[in-house]
Protein backbone atom coordinates (compact mmCIF):
# COMPACT_ATOMS: atom_id res chain seq x y z
CA UNK A 1 0.00 0.00 0.00
CA UNK A 2 1.30 3.33 -0.60
CA UNK A 3 2.73 5.93 -0.71
CA UNK A 4 5.79 3.92 -0.33
CA UNK A 5 8.22 6.66 1.22
CA UNK A 6 9.29 5.67 3.60
CA UNK A 7 8.86 1.77 4.15
CA UNK A 8 9.60 0.83 0.25
CA UNK A 9 11.59 3.88 -0.28
CA UNK A 10 14.23 5.03 2.00
CA UNK A 11 14.50 9.09 2.47
CA UNK A 12 17.65 9.35 1.06
CA UNK A 13 16.64 7.70 -1.80
CA UNK A 14 13.53 9.92 -1.98
CA UNK A 15 15.52 12.66 -2.66
CA UNK A 16 16.48 10.48 -6.46
CA UNK A 17 13.13 10.20 -6.62
CA UNK A 18 12.72 13.65 -6.02
CA UNK A 19 15.28 14.62 -9.09
CA UNK A 20 13.39 11.86 -11.45
CA UNK A 21 10.53 13.33 -10.90
CA UNK A 22 11.44 16.79 -11.31
CA UNK A 23 13.38 16.18 -14.67
CA UNK A 24 9.96 14.51 -15.96
CA UNK A 25 8.16 17.70 -14.68
CA UNK A 26 10.35 19.76 -16.23
CA UNK A 27 10.47 17.86 -19.58
CA UNK A 28 6.68 18.19 -19.83
CA UNK A 29 6.52 21.85 -19.07
CA UNK A 30 8.50 22.87 -20.96
CA UNK A 31 7.26 20.70 -24.08
CA UNK A 32 4.18 22.05 -23.17
CA UNK A 33 4.99 25.70 -24.10
CA UNK A 34 5.39 26.79 -20.27
CA UNK A 35 8.54 28.21 -20.84
CA UNK A 36 8.03 31.50 -22.67
CA UNK A 37 6.33 34.30 -20.73
CA UNK A 38 3.92 35.35 -23.37
CA UNK A 39 2.15 31.73 -23.90
CA UNK A 40 1.40 31.93 -20.19
CA UNK A 41 -0.23 35.10 -20.10
CA UNK A 42 -1.97 34.36 -23.00
CA UNK A 43 -5.45 33.26 -21.19
CA UNK A 44 -5.41 36.53 -19.10
CA UNK A 45 -5.71 38.09 -22.24
CA UNK A 46 -7.62 35.81 -24.31
CA UNK A 47 -4.50 34.84 -27.00
CA UNK A 48 -3.76 31.32 -25.77
CA UNK A 49 -4.98 28.81 -23.29
CA UNK A 50 -2.54 26.42 -23.06
CA UNK A 51 -1.96 26.76 -19.58
CA UNK A 52 -5.45 26.44 -18.69
CA UNK A 53 -5.79 23.31 -21.41
CA UNK A 54 -2.70 21.76 -19.34
CA UNK A 55 -3.20 22.38 -15.96
CA UNK A 56 -7.02 21.86 -16.15
CA UNK A 57 -6.59 18.33 -17.78
CA UNK A 58 -3.65 17.13 -15.67
CA UNK A 59 -5.95 18.33 -12.38
CA UNK A 60 -9.00 16.05 -12.99
CA UNK A 61 -6.54 13.38 -14.55
CA UNK A 62 -4.85 13.50 -10.96
CA UNK A 63 -7.93 14.00 -8.74
CA UNK A 64 -9.23 11.20 -10.43
CA UNK A 65 -6.18 8.90 -10.44
CA UNK A 66 -5.91 9.67 -6.64
CA UNK A 67 -9.57 8.94 -6.13
CA UNK A 68 -8.91 5.20 -7.87
CA UNK A 69 -5.76 4.75 -6.39
CA UNK A 70 -7.92 4.92 -2.97
CA UNK A 71 -10.64 2.91 -4.17
CA UNK A 72 -8.36 0.15 -4.81
CA UNK A 73 -6.91 0.32 -1.82
CA UNK A 74 -3.01 1.28 -2.93
CA UNK A 75 -3.11 4.42 -1.19
CA UNK A 76 -3.66 5.25 2.45
CA UNK A 77 -5.34 8.47 1.95
CA UNK A 78 -4.40 9.82 5.66
CA UNK A 79 -0.58 9.67 5.26
CA UNK A 80 -0.70 12.13 1.72
CA UNK A 81 -0.33 15.44 2.30
CA UNK A 82 -3.27 17.31 1.88
CA UNK A 83 -2.60 21.23 1.71
CA UNK A 84 -4.18 22.84 5.13
CA UNK A 85 -6.78 25.07 4.64
CA UNK A 86 -6.45 28.75 5.88
CA UNK A 87 -9.14 30.42 4.49
CA UNK A 88 -8.00 34.36 4.02
CA UNK A 89 -4.53 33.25 3.83
CA UNK A 90 -5.10 31.44 0.86
CA UNK A 91 -7.46 33.98 -0.36
CA UNK A 92 -5.22 36.93 -0.29
CA UNK A 93 -2.15 34.65 -0.93
CA UNK A 94 -3.80 33.67 -4.10
CA UNK A 95 -5.32 37.06 -5.57
CA UNK A 96 -1.11 38.36 -4.61
CA UNK A 97 -0.11 35.38 -6.57
CA UNK A 98 -2.67 36.10 -9.35
CA UNK A 99 -1.26 40.26 -9.84
CA UNK A 100 2.29 38.66 -10.02
CA UNK A 101 1.35 36.69 -12.47
CA UNK A 102 0.27 39.59 -14.85
CA UNK A 103 2.89 41.75 -14.12
CA UNK A 104 5.97 39.01 -14.35
CA UNK A 105 4.62 36.82 -16.89
CA UNK A 106 5.52 33.67 -14.56
CA UNK A 107 4.81 31.26 -11.73
CA UNK A 108 7.40 30.14 -9.39
CA UNK A 109 7.87 26.15 -11.39
CA UNK A 110 7.27 27.79 -15.21
CA UNK A 111 10.31 30.47 -13.99
CA UNK A 112 12.84 27.51 -13.58
CA UNK A 113 11.64 25.82 -16.58
CA UNK A 114 11.72 29.53 -18.88
CA UNK A 115 15.53 29.92 -17.01
CA UNK A 116 16.51 26.54 -17.77
CA UNK A 117 16.39 27.44 -21.07
CA UNK A 118 18.03 30.57 -21.00
CA UNK A 119 15.04 33.20 -20.81
CA UNK A 120 16.30 36.23 -18.98
CA UNK A 121 13.37 37.33 -17.40
CA UNK A 122 12.70 34.41 -16.20
CA UNK A 123 15.81 34.23 -14.15
CA UNK A 124 15.06 37.94 -13.11
CA UNK A 125 12.05 36.65 -12.01
CA UNK A 126 12.97 33.82 -9.75
CA UNK A 127 15.74 36.66 -8.25
CA UNK A 128 12.57 38.84 -7.56
CA UNK A 129 10.55 35.33 -5.64
CA UNK A 130 13.92 34.72 -3.69
CA UNK A 131 13.82 38.30 -2.68
CA UNK A 132 9.68 38.05 -1.88
CA UNK A 133 10.27 35.46 0.19
CA UNK A 134 12.57 37.98 2.45
CA UNK A 135 10.14 40.31 2.52
CA UNK A 136 7.92 37.85 3.63
CA UNK A 137 10.36 36.48 6.47
CA UNK A 138 11.05 40.19 7.79
CA UNK A 139 7.70 41.39 7.38
CA UNK A 140 6.39 38.06 9.00
CA UNK A 141 4.88 40.17 12.42
CA UNK A 142 3.52 42.30 9.48
CA UNK A 143 1.59 38.98 8.20
CA UNK A 144 1.74 36.15 10.82
CA UNK A 145 -2.19 37.53 11.84
CA UNK A 146 -3.28 37.08 8.61
CA UNK A 147 -0.98 34.26 8.05
CA UNK A 148 -2.30 32.17 11.02
CA UNK A 149 -5.90 33.32 11.07
CA UNK A 150 -9.40 31.01 10.13
CA UNK A 151 -7.20 27.60 10.71
CA UNK A 152 -9.54 24.81 9.12
CA UNK A 153 -7.38 21.80 9.34
CA UNK A 154 -6.98 20.13 6.61
CA UNK A 155 -10.24 19.33 4.87
CA UNK A 156 -11.03 18.19 1.19
CA UNK A 157 -13.72 20.32 -0.36
CA UNK A 158 -15.92 17.84 -1.03
CA UNK A 159 -16.24 17.53 3.16
CA UNK A 160 -16.21 21.58 3.19
CA UNK A 161 -19.17 21.49 0.89
CA UNK A 162 -20.44 18.12 2.75
CA UNK A 163 -21.31 16.44 -0.33
CA UNK A 164 -19.84 13.44 -1.58
CA UNK A 165 -16.31 12.80 -3.43
CA UNK A 166 -18.35 11.34 -6.46
CA UNK A 167 -19.98 14.68 -7.31
CA UNK A 168 -17.63 16.50 -6.36
CA UNK A 169 -15.23 15.42 -8.97
CA UNK A 170 -17.76 15.23 -11.80
CA UNK A 171 -18.45 18.63 -11.15
CA UNK A 172 -15.08 19.44 -10.83
CA UNK A 173 -14.67 17.46 -14.42
CA UNK A 174 -17.46 19.27 -16.30
CA UNK A 175 -16.40 22.51 -14.98
CA UNK A 176 -13.21 21.60 -16.32
CA UNK A 177 -14.56 20.84 -19.92
CA UNK A 178 -16.84 23.76 -19.76
CA UNK A 179 -13.77 26.35 -19.12
CA UNK A 180 -11.90 24.04 -21.86
CA UNK A 181 -14.91 25.03 -24.46
CA UNK A 182 -15.48 28.79 -23.46
CA UNK A 183 -11.18 28.91 -24.03
CA UNK A 184 -11.72 27.61 -27.40
CA UNK A 185 -14.18 30.35 -28.67
CA UNK A 186 -12.74 33.02 -26.85
CA UNK A 187 -9.60 32.22 -28.17
CA UNK A 188 -10.68 32.14 -32.15
CA UNK A 189 -12.63 35.43 -31.40
CA UNK A 190 -8.99 37.44 -29.75
CA UNK A 191 -7.33 35.32 -32.92
CA UNK A 192 -9.26 36.49 -35.78
CA UNK A 193 -10.16 32.37 -36.42
CA UNK A 194 -13.79 32.12 -37.83
CA UNK A 195 -14.02 29.00 -38.19
CA UNK A 196 -16.49 26.84 -35.27
CA UNK A 197 -14.24 26.03 -31.73
CA UNK A 198 -15.71 22.73 -32.23
CA UNK A 199 -15.49 20.64 -35.35
CA UNK A 200 -16.54 17.13 -35.99
CA UNK A 201 -13.18 16.21 -36.59
CA UNK A 202 -11.78 13.17 -35.41
CA UNK A 203 -9.26 15.02 -32.75
CA UNK A 204 -12.48 17.26 -31.50
CA UNK A 205 -14.74 14.09 -31.03
CA UNK A 206 -11.84 12.35 -29.19
CA UNK A 207 -11.18 15.03 -26.52
CA UNK A 208 -14.92 15.45 -26.28
CA UNK A 209 -15.27 11.22 -25.12
CA UNK A 210 -12.04 11.27 -22.96
CA UNK A 211 -13.82 13.84 -21.52
CA UNK A 212 -17.00 12.59 -21.23
CA UNK A 213 -15.52 9.06 -19.83
CA UNK A 214 -13.67 11.14 -17.48
CA UNK A 215 -16.28 12.82 -16.18
CA UNK A 216 -18.42 9.72 -15.72
CA UNK A 217 -15.13 7.99 -14.24
CA UNK A 218 -15.79 10.15 -11.51
CA UNK A 219 -18.30 7.50 -10.07
CA UNK A 220 -16.58 4.64 -10.74
CA UNK A 221 -14.47 5.67 -7.63
CA UNK A 222 -17.25 5.47 -4.79
CA UNK A 223 -14.82 6.60 -1.47
CA UNK A 224 -14.05 3.09 -0.28
CA UNK A 225 -14.99 3.67 3.46
CA UNK A 226 -18.02 5.34 2.52
CA UNK A 227 -19.23 2.72 -0.35
CA UNK A 228 -18.40 -0.02 2.20
CA UNK A 229 -20.20 1.08 5.32
CA UNK A 230 -22.92 1.33 3.26
CA UNK A 231 -23.00 -2.02 2.32
CA UNK A 232 -22.87 -3.37 5.85
CA UNK A 233 -26.29 -1.55 6.61
CA UNK A 234 -27.86 -4.05 4.36
CA UNK A 235 -29.16 -6.23 6.74
CA UNK A 236 -29.72 -9.12 4.45
CA UNK A 237 -26.47 -8.70 2.35
CA UNK A 238 -24.89 -8.98 5.87
CA UNK A 239 -26.74 -12.03 7.06
CA UNK A 240 -26.35 -13.84 3.51
CA UNK A 241 -22.40 -12.93 3.86
CA UNK A 242 -20.54 -15.87 4.77
CA UNK A 243 -18.09 -15.71 7.35
CA UNK A 244 -16.10 -18.07 9.22
CA UNK A 245 -17.17 -18.66 12.50
CA UNK A 246 -15.82 -20.14 15.34
CA UNK A 247 -17.56 -21.52 18.38
CA UNK A 248 -16.99 -19.96 22.65
CA UNK A 249 -15.65 -23.15 22.87
CA UNK A 250 -13.12 -23.21 20.63
CA UNK A 251 -12.43 -19.62 20.91
CA UNK A 252 -11.53 -20.75 24.73
CA UNK A 253 -9.51 -23.83 23.36
CA UNK A 254 -7.49 -20.98 21.20
CA UNK A 255 -7.03 -18.58 24.02
CA UNK A 256 -5.62 -21.78 26.37
CA UNK A 257 -3.11 -22.69 23.72
CA UNK A 258 -2.31 -19.08 22.60
CA UNK A 259 0.68 -18.95 24.26
CA UNK A 260 2.41 -22.08 22.87
CA UNK A 261 1.03 -21.67 19.38
CA UNK A 262 1.52 -18.44 17.51
CA UNK A 263 -1.75 -19.17 14.94
CA UNK A 264 -4.06 -16.92 16.18
CA UNK A 265 -4.27 -12.89 16.48
CA UNK A 266 -7.06 -11.59 18.18
CA UNK A 267 -8.84 -8.18 17.03
CA UNK A 268 -10.87 -6.68 19.48
CA UNK A 269 -13.27 -3.91 18.46
CA UNK A 270 -14.75 -3.24 21.44
CA UNK A 271 -14.03 0.53 22.85
CA UNK A 272 -10.85 1.54 24.35
CA UNK A 273 -12.19 1.61 27.57
CA UNK A 274 -13.86 -1.65 27.74
CA UNK A 275 -10.65 -3.30 26.06
CA UNK A 276 -8.11 -1.72 28.88
CA UNK A 277 -10.39 -2.86 31.47
CA UNK A 278 -10.40 -6.90 30.22
CA UNK A 279 -8.29 -7.34 27.23
CA UNK A 280 -7.69 -11.60 25.79
CA UNK A 281 -4.09 -12.50 25.36
CA UNK A 282 -2.23 -11.13 22.68
CA UNK A 283 -5.13 -9.20 21.38
CA UNK A 284 -4.78 -5.65 19.47
CA UNK A 285 -7.36 -3.24 19.83
CA UNK A 286 -8.88 -2.22 15.84
CA UNK A 287 -10.73 0.52 15.12
CA UNK A 288 -12.97 0.38 12.15
CA UNK A 289 -10.32 3.35 10.87
CA UNK A 290 -7.29 1.22 11.58
CA UNK A 291 -8.83 -1.35 8.78
CA UNK A 292 -7.98 1.29 6.16
CA UNK A 293 -4.83 2.46 6.94
CA UNK A 294 -1.42 1.25 5.91
CA UNK A 295 0.15 1.03 9.00
CA UNK A 296 -2.18 -1.49 10.92
CA UNK A 297 -2.79 -3.39 8.21
CA UNK A 298 0.50 -5.07 8.48
CA UNK A 299 -0.85 -6.83 11.19
CA UNK A 300 -3.56 -8.39 9.15
CA UNK A 301 -1.58 -9.71 6.43
CA UNK A 302 0.63 -11.69 8.48
CA UNK A 303 1.35 -15.07 6.62
CA UNK A 304 0.12 -18.70 8.75
CA UNK A 305 -2.18 -16.69 10.83
CA UNK A 306 -5.67 -16.50 11.61
CA UNK A 307 -7.40 -13.49 12.03
CA UNK A 308 -9.89 -13.73 14.71
CA UNK A 309 -12.23 -10.16 14.89
CA UNK A 310 -14.24 -10.04 18.41
CA UNK A 311 -16.44 -7.60 19.76
CA UNK A 312 -19.46 -7.47 22.23
CA UNK A 313 -22.01 -9.04 19.71
CA UNK A 314 -21.55 -10.92 16.56
CA UNK A 315 -23.03 -8.69 14.33
CA UNK A 316 -20.44 -6.39 14.91
CA UNK A 317 -17.48 -9.06 14.54
CA UNK A 318 -19.27 -9.48 11.25
CA UNK A 319 -19.59 -6.44 9.99
CA UNK A 320 -16.01 -5.74 10.54
CA UNK A 321 -14.81 -8.84 9.06
CA UNK A 322 -16.69 -8.45 5.77
CA UNK A 323 -15.63 -5.17 5.30
CA UNK A 324 -11.59 -6.54 5.87
CA UNK A 325 -12.77 -9.81 3.53
CA UNK A 326 -14.27 -7.18 0.78
CA UNK A 327 -10.55 -5.08 1.49
CA UNK A 328 -8.93 -8.15 0.45
CA UNK A 329 -7.77 -9.48 3.64
CA UNK A 330 -7.95 -13.47 3.94
CA UNK A 331 -8.01 -16.25 7.08
CA UNK A 332 -10.13 -13.61 9.26
CA UNK A 333 -12.77 -15.56 11.46
CA UNK A 334 -15.36 -14.52 14.07
CA UNK A 335 -16.33 -15.56 17.39
CA UNK A 336 -20.28 -17.12 17.17
CA UNK A 337 -22.32 -15.21 19.59
CA UNK A 338 -19.57 -12.57 19.68
CA UNK A 339 -17.82 -11.85 23.41
CA UNK A 340 -21.37 -11.52 25.04
CA UNK A 341 -21.74 -14.77 24.54
CA UNK A 342 -17.96 -16.31 25.54
CA UNK A 343 -18.66 -14.33 29.10
CA UNK A 344 -21.79 -15.85 29.54
CA UNK A 345 -20.93 -19.48 28.23
CA UNK A 346 -17.24 -19.79 29.40
CA UNK A 347 -16.38 -16.89 31.55
CA UNK A 348 -19.56 -17.67 33.67
CA UNK A 349 -20.08 -21.07 33.07
CA UNK A 350 -22.30 -22.63 35.35
CA UNK A 351 -21.98 -26.26 34.88
CA UNK A 352 -25.05 -28.29 33.52
CA UNK A 353 -26.16 -30.22 36.52
CA UNK A 354 -26.14 -34.17 35.91
CA UNK A 355 -24.60 -34.61 32.82
CA UNK A 356 -26.77 -36.63 30.81
CA UNK A 357 -24.40 -37.68 27.74
CA UNK A 358 -20.71 -37.82 27.06
CA UNK A 359 -20.67 -34.34 25.18
CA UNK A 360 -21.98 -32.79 28.26
CA UNK A 361 -19.81 -34.01 30.49
CA UNK A 362 -16.97 -32.85 28.02
CA UNK A 363 -18.30 -29.29 27.87
CA UNK A 364 -18.49 -29.70 31.59
CA UNK A 365 -14.82 -30.59 32.18
CA UNK A 366 -13.78 -28.23 29.70
CA UNK A 367 -15.94 -25.25 30.11
CA UNK A 368 -14.77 -25.56 33.94
CA UNK A 369 -10.80 -25.73 33.05
CA UNK A 370 -11.07 -22.55 31.00
CA UNK A 371 -13.22 -20.60 33.43
CA UNK A 372 -10.41 -20.78 35.29
CA UNK A 373 -7.62 -20.61 33.33
CA UNK A 374 -8.67 -18.10 31.58
CA UNK A 375 -9.31 -15.23 33.63
CA UNK A 376 -5.57 -15.86 34.98
CA UNK A 377 -4.23 -15.38 31.30
CA UNK A 378 -6.20 -12.09 30.99
CA UNK A 379 -4.87 -10.72 34.00
CA UNK A 380 -1.24 -11.77 33.24
CA UNK A 381 -2.26 -10.09 29.80
CA UNK A 382 -0.16 -7.28 29.11
CA UNK A 383 -2.38 -5.81 26.15
CA UNK A 384 -0.66 -4.66 23.00
CA UNK A 385 -2.99 -1.78 23.86
CA UNK A 386 -4.35 0.84 20.47
CA UNK A 387 -2.33 0.71 17.41
CA UNK A 388 0.23 3.43 17.03
CA UNK A 389 0.16 5.62 14.49
CA UNK A 390 3.90 5.32 13.68
CA UNK A 391 3.22 7.26 10.66
CA UNK A 392 2.74 10.75 10.18
CA UNK A 393 1.46 12.52 7.44
CA UNK A 394 4.62 13.62 5.10
CA UNK A 395 5.23 17.60 4.95
CA UNK A 396 4.74 18.89 1.98
CA UNK A 397 3.92 21.98 0.32
CA UNK A 398 5.72 24.69 -0.46
CA UNK B 1 16.51 24.18 -37.83
CA UNK B 2 13.77 25.59 -36.71
CA UNK B 3 12.01 25.30 -33.27
CA UNK B 4 9.56 21.89 -32.77
CA UNK B 5 5.77 22.53 -32.08
CA UNK B 6 4.88 22.11 -28.51
CA UNK B 7 3.24 19.31 -27.70
CA UNK B 8 -0.46 19.02 -28.04
CA UNK B 9 -2.04 20.61 -24.60
CA UNK B 10 -4.55 18.05 -23.30
CA UNK B 11 -2.02 15.54 -23.88
CA UNK B 12 0.85 17.17 -22.12
CA UNK B 13 -2.21 17.57 -19.43
CA UNK B 14 -2.73 14.06 -19.08
CA UNK B 15 0.93 13.22 -18.85
CA UNK B 16 1.50 15.90 -16.41
CA UNK B 17 -1.57 14.13 -14.11
CA UNK B 18 0.00 11.02 -14.27
CA UNK B 19 2.95 12.13 -13.53
CA UNK B 20 1.63 13.52 -10.62
CA UNK B 21 -0.69 10.50 -9.53
CA UNK B 22 2.85 8.70 -9.85
CA UNK B 23 4.31 11.38 -7.37
CA UNK B 24 1.82 10.89 -4.44
CA UNK B 25 1.54 6.80 -4.91
CA UNK B 26 5.61 7.06 -4.44
CA UNK B 27 5.99 10.07 -2.00
CA UNK B 28 2.61 10.67 -0.62
CA UNK B 29 3.17 14.14 -1.40
CA UNK B 30 2.52 16.74 -4.26
CA UNK B 31 4.36 18.22 -7.02
CA UNK B 32 5.39 21.58 -5.77
CA UNK B 33 8.42 25.02 -6.72
CA UNK B 34 8.23 27.75 -4.50
CA UNK B 35 9.41 25.85 -1.89
CA UNK B 36 12.16 25.18 -3.31
CA UNK B 37 12.95 28.88 -3.46
CA UNK B 38 12.38 29.64 0.25
CA UNK B 39 14.80 26.74 1.40
CA UNK B 40 17.76 28.62 -1.04
CA UNK B 41 15.68 32.09 0.95
CA UNK B 42 16.25 30.42 4.34
CA UNK B 43 19.92 29.19 3.56
CA UNK B 44 21.31 32.14 2.15
CA UNK B 45 20.09 34.02 5.41
CA UNK B 46 21.59 31.70 7.71
CA UNK B 47 24.79 32.05 5.49
CA UNK B 48 24.93 35.79 5.58
CA UNK B 49 23.54 36.37 8.83
CA UNK B 50 23.26 33.22 11.63
CA UNK B 51 22.58 35.31 14.75
CA UNK B 52 19.63 36.95 12.57
CA UNK B 53 17.67 33.70 11.78
CA UNK B 54 18.50 32.37 15.48
CA UNK B 55 16.06 35.81 16.37
CA UNK B 56 13.23 36.26 13.64
CA UNK B 57 10.56 34.63 14.27
CA UNK B 58 9.82 33.50 10.69
CA UNK B 59 12.71 31.45 10.42
CA UNK B 60 12.49 30.30 14.16
CA UNK B 61 8.96 28.32 12.73
CA UNK B 62 11.09 27.06 9.44
CA UNK B 63 13.25 25.20 11.77
CA UNK B 64 10.97 23.73 13.87
CA UNK B 65 9.01 22.67 10.73
CA UNK B 66 11.51 21.02 9.23
CA UNK B 67 13.92 20.04 11.72
CA UNK B 68 17.01 18.50 10.79
CA UNK B 69 19.92 19.18 8.47
CA UNK B 70 20.03 21.89 6.19
CA UNK B 71 17.02 23.72 4.45
CA UNK B 72 18.34 22.81 0.96
CA UNK B 73 18.25 18.65 1.92
CA UNK B 74 14.09 19.27 0.98
CA UNK B 75 12.34 17.21 -1.71
CA UNK B 76 11.58 20.19 -3.32
CA UNK B 77 15.02 21.33 -3.77
CA UNK B 78 15.67 18.18 -4.95
CA UNK B 79 12.60 18.42 -7.90
CA UNK B 80 13.68 21.81 -8.26
CA UNK B 81 16.58 21.10 -9.31
CA UNK B 82 15.08 18.35 -11.77
CA UNK B 83 12.90 20.21 -13.33
CA UNK B 84 16.17 22.73 -14.75
CA UNK B 85 17.77 19.31 -15.71
CA UNK B 86 14.54 18.49 -17.46
CA UNK B 87 13.36 21.42 -19.26
CA UNK B 88 16.75 21.97 -20.34
CA UNK B 89 16.90 18.72 -22.06
CA UNK B 90 13.88 19.44 -23.38
CA UNK B 91 15.00 22.94 -24.71
CA UNK B 92 17.40 21.42 -26.16
CA UNK B 93 16.07 18.59 -28.24
CA UNK B 94 13.48 20.81 -29.37
CA UNK B 95 15.53 23.73 -30.26
CA UNK B 96 14.66 26.17 -28.23
CA UNK B 97 17.80 27.03 -25.90
CA UNK B 98 18.61 30.97 -26.47
CA UNK B 99 19.79 33.14 -24.06
CA UNK B 100 17.09 36.11 -24.11
CA UNK B 101 14.81 38.78 -22.93
CA UNK B 102 11.16 38.22 -23.41
CA UNK B 103 9.03 40.63 -23.56
CA UNK B 104 5.49 41.57 -25.40
CA UNK B 105 5.70 43.95 -28.36
CA UNK B 106 4.68 47.44 -26.99
CA UNK B 107 6.97 47.38 -23.83
CA UNK B 108 10.55 47.75 -23.78
CA UNK B 109 13.54 46.18 -22.14
CA UNK B 110 13.47 48.15 -18.68
CA UNK B 111 9.94 47.85 -17.85
CA UNK B 112 10.04 44.03 -18.86
CA UNK B 113 13.24 43.82 -16.58
CA UNK B 114 11.12 45.89 -13.47
CA UNK B 115 7.92 43.63 -13.97
CA UNK B 116 9.72 40.10 -13.60
CA UNK B 117 11.58 41.59 -10.52
CA UNK B 118 7.54 42.53 -9.22
CA UNK B 119 5.83 39.94 -10.34
CA UNK B 120 8.71 37.68 -8.72
CA UNK B 121 8.54 39.33 -5.61
CA UNK B 122 4.68 38.92 -5.55
CA UNK B 123 5.26 35.82 -5.78
CA UNK B 124 7.60 35.49 -3.18
CA UNK B 125 5.21 37.04 -0.87
CA UNK B 126 1.57 35.73 -2.23
CA UNK B 127 3.17 31.78 -2.48
CA UNK B 128 4.04 32.02 1.73
CA UNK B 129 0.25 33.40 2.48
CA UNK B 130 -0.98 30.84 -0.08
CA UNK B 131 1.43 27.86 1.32
CA UNK B 132 2.25 27.06 -1.72
CA UNK B 133 2.11 28.20 -5.96
CA UNK B 134 0.22 27.14 -8.50
CA UNK B 135 2.04 23.76 -8.76
CA UNK B 136 2.33 23.11 -4.58
CA UNK B 137 -1.16 24.61 -3.65
CA UNK B 138 -3.46 24.55 -6.60
CA UNK B 139 -2.43 21.56 -8.60
CA UNK B 140 -1.29 19.59 -6.16
CA UNK B 141 -3.99 20.48 -4.12
CA UNK B 142 -6.34 19.97 -6.82
CA UNK B 143 -5.41 16.38 -6.78
CA UNK B 144 -6.20 16.02 -3.47
CA UNK B 145 -8.84 17.85 -3.44
CA UNK B 146 -7.59 20.26 -0.14
CA UNK B 147 -9.51 23.20 0.16
CA UNK B 148 -6.88 25.43 0.87
CA UNK B 149 -5.32 24.64 -2.69
CA UNK B 150 -8.62 24.83 -4.77
CA UNK B 151 -9.32 28.39 -2.58
CA UNK B 152 -6.08 29.55 -3.65
CA UNK B 153 -6.34 28.29 -7.20
CA UNK B 154 -9.88 29.90 -7.57
CA UNK B 155 -8.03 33.53 -6.08
CA UNK B 156 -4.98 33.29 -8.31
CA UNK B 157 -7.02 32.92 -11.60
CA UNK B 158 -9.19 35.77 -10.16
CA UNK B 159 -6.52 37.75 -9.12
CA UNK B 160 -4.95 37.26 -12.58
CA UNK B 161 -8.26 38.16 -14.44
CA UNK B 162 -8.92 41.19 -11.99
CA UNK B 163 -5.77 42.76 -12.69
CA UNK B 164 -5.17 41.86 -16.13
CA UNK B 165 -6.50 44.97 -18.00
CA UNK B 166 -4.15 47.17 -16.07
CA UNK B 167 -1.70 45.77 -17.20
CA UNK B 168 -2.12 44.44 -21.18
CA UNK B 169 0.36 46.97 -22.33
CA UNK B 170 3.24 44.59 -21.08
CA UNK B 171 1.98 41.85 -23.17
CA UNK B 172 -0.26 43.29 -26.15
Amino acid sequence: MGPLVPDLISNNLNFIVALIIGILFGIILEQAGFSTSKKLVGLFYGYDFTVLRVFFTAGIVAMIGVMGLEHFGFVDINLVYVNPTFLWSAIVGGLIMGLGFVIGGFCPGTSVCAAAIGKIDAMIFIVGAFLGVLVFAEGYPLFEGLYKTSNWGSPRFFETLGMSQNIFAFIMVVFALAAFWFASMVENKVNGVTKPPIRLTPYYIGIASIGIIMALSAFVFPERKASLLDLIEDEKFVQSYKIETVSTDEFALCLLKIMECNKFQIFDFRHEEEFRKMSLPKSTLFTLDNLFEKEPNKLLNLKHKVNVFVANDELTEKKMAIIATELGYKRIQIVKGGLNAFKEEILNFQPIKNPKTIDEENINRFRSKAKVVIPILIQQNKSSGPVKKTQKRVVGGC
Amino acid sequence: MEETKYMNPYLAGVLLGILLIATIYITGRGLGASGAIKSYAVTAVETVAPTHTANTKFYEEYGKEHAGGSPLMSWLVFEVTGVLIGAFLSGLISNRLDLKLEKGPHTTTRIRVAGALIGGLLWGVGSQLGRGCTSGAALSGMAVMSTGGIITMFAIFAGAYMFAYFFRKFWI
